[in-house]
């Protein structure tokens, strides 16, 4: 079963919220019924498919393995080709499950929320090797990977971030008010997803004129996809964050108003952002920082556009080994190196002033060539 | 090596104005002065100048958000 996906699932969910919320009220945690909740739910996720199931115990069992030693090691000794080999073996099972498609193969490893659990996982690996993560207990791994409400598609919360709020118990005052926000974020994921989003499939995408391939059809398409991506997203990483904050753990936000953004910076500050923050620290930030030690190129421009290049290509395939997607990333790193260059510019000679007309004008452009992204991304064009 | 001075160099450097040295209390990454580059290239020169090496997983950007918070971090730093 999909998480937040039916009625049965909410239902489900909300009676085993009933104790934890009695606890938050008389501010305690209990981490066996924590872990109770847990294995409910996992279950009933993955139980359905036994394949799934299967493949979903093999992958954590092999994270543990490989960060529990790499912890160990790095105790020890820093060698960086030990790091990169832990890196390789982190994203291997994220990396066949993408490439079996490409083989017509069926497959058989995959499950839900790989993808974001290899997040996680190469993201305590980067902290160990950087020294940020001094130690790491498997249980501590394992409640942050297996942290349920965000298991399926995030918002990718930070392991330093996590553990604190593991480890403090909010008051009753802390807990009365992140109830209360979680259920309002509820509601706001049923307003979002049940209806918003539902009903620009079924009313506009879904229908006869916008199924068939004529420009006008492509042309509106490409605003109800958009509108959709964001209401269904947003509104399943509503319901992520709405149930975490019940749980007393502040998980961080995906979206924040994606579509007023002034440009594309602003943008991917907006949109996804626990991916883009996790893309900009630890792909973008690390390959700059890399290349400014080893000095092979003097182009300081040239560098942060390769870093961006690279962080786009990436995300890119991460969504699937497919052409869109891989121009979807392209796109992306073209419009963001076109801005930097437009902002630079316009720093020295001020041909584009700070005022209510350009920034409305920037929101609008900002807009469309977003859209035109999803368009991208949608696999309708190509 | 005085701690404040060398921040202070470093960011007019890096962030191309000397607001920085006027305003220590500036949110450098809500005015546009700071991004993740001009990041990286404040922590290459901390640790060039100053011989304090800051992961960038230990840069956390509320916490580092202001000229007056960078130097404050970086002089209790242990």
């Amino acid at each position: 079963m999909i998480p937040y996906s039916s009625f049965y699932f909410f239902f489900i969910l909300g009676i085993l919220l009933i104790p934890i919320i009695v606890l938050g009220y008389k501010e305690k945690r209990s981490i066996i019924y924590y872990s109770f909740v847990h294995l409910v739910i996992l279950l009933l996720v993955f139980v359905s498919d036994i394949h799934q199931l299967l493949s979903f115990i093999v992958y954590i069992v092999w994270q543990s393995i490989l960060v529990q030693w790499y912890v160990s090691y790095r105790k020890e000794k820093n060698e960086s080709y030990v790091f990169y080999i832990a890196i390789l073996l982190s994203i291997m099972p994220l990396f066949v499950t993408k490439m079996l498609p490409l083989f017509e193969l069926t497959n058989l490893i995959g499950f839900l929320g790989i993808s974001y659990l290899t997040f996680k996982s190469v993201q305590m690996l980067i902290d160990l090797r950087d020294g940020a993560l001094k130690t790491l207990a498997l249980k501590e791994q394992l409640a942050f990977l297996l942290f349920f409400p965000t298991i399926s598609s995030g918002p990718i919360d930070r392991f330093k971030r996590f553990k604190k709020d593991m480890e403090t118990i909010p008051t009753k005052e802390e807990y009365r008010l992140l109830l209360y926000q979680g259920i309002n974020k509820i509601f706001l994921g049923f307003l979002y997803k049940f209806i918003i989003a539902y009903v620009i499939n079924d009313r506009v995408i879904e229908t006869p004129f916008i199924q068939g391939h004529t420009p006008l059809a492509t042309f509106i398409y490409m605003y109800a996809y958009s509108l959709y991506l964001f209401f269904d997203f947003a509104g399943y990483s509503a319901f992520a964050i709405g149930v975490s904050y019940m749980m007393g753990i502040k998980t961080p936000e995906n979206f924040n108003l994606p579509f007023i953004s002034r440009n594309i910076k602003d943008f991917w500050n907006r949109w996804h952002m626990s991916l883009s923050f996790w893309f900009r620290d630890y792909v973008y930030m690390r390959f700059v920082l890399f290349m400014t030690k080893k000095k092979w190129i003097k182009n300081r421009y040239a560098v942060s556009y390769m870093g961006y290049f690279l962080l786009f290509l990436l995300m890119g395939i991460w969504h699937g080994i497919a052409l869109h997607y891989i121009v979807y990333g392209l796109y992306h790193a073209a419009l963001i190196i076109s801005f930097d260059y437009f902002e630079r510019k316009n720093k020295q000679l001020q041909f584009w002033k700070k005022n209510k007309i350009t920034a409305i004008i920037s929101i609008i452009i900002t807009f469309h060539a977003v859209c035109f992204g999803f368009l991208i991304f949608s696999g309708r064009l190509f | 090596m005085n701690v404040k001075n060398t921040v202070l160099e470093l960011l007019e450097e890096i962030c191309q104005t000397d607001v920085v040295k006027e305003n220590l209390d500036i949110e450098l990454f809500e005015e546009g002065l700071l991004d993740s580059f001009g990041t990286v290239s404040l922590l290459v020169g901390i640790e060039e100048k100053l011989g304090i090496h800051v992961g960038i997983s230990e840069f956390d950007r509320e916490q580092w958000s202001t000229p007056n918070k960078i130097i404050s971090i970086l002089e209790n730093w242990a």
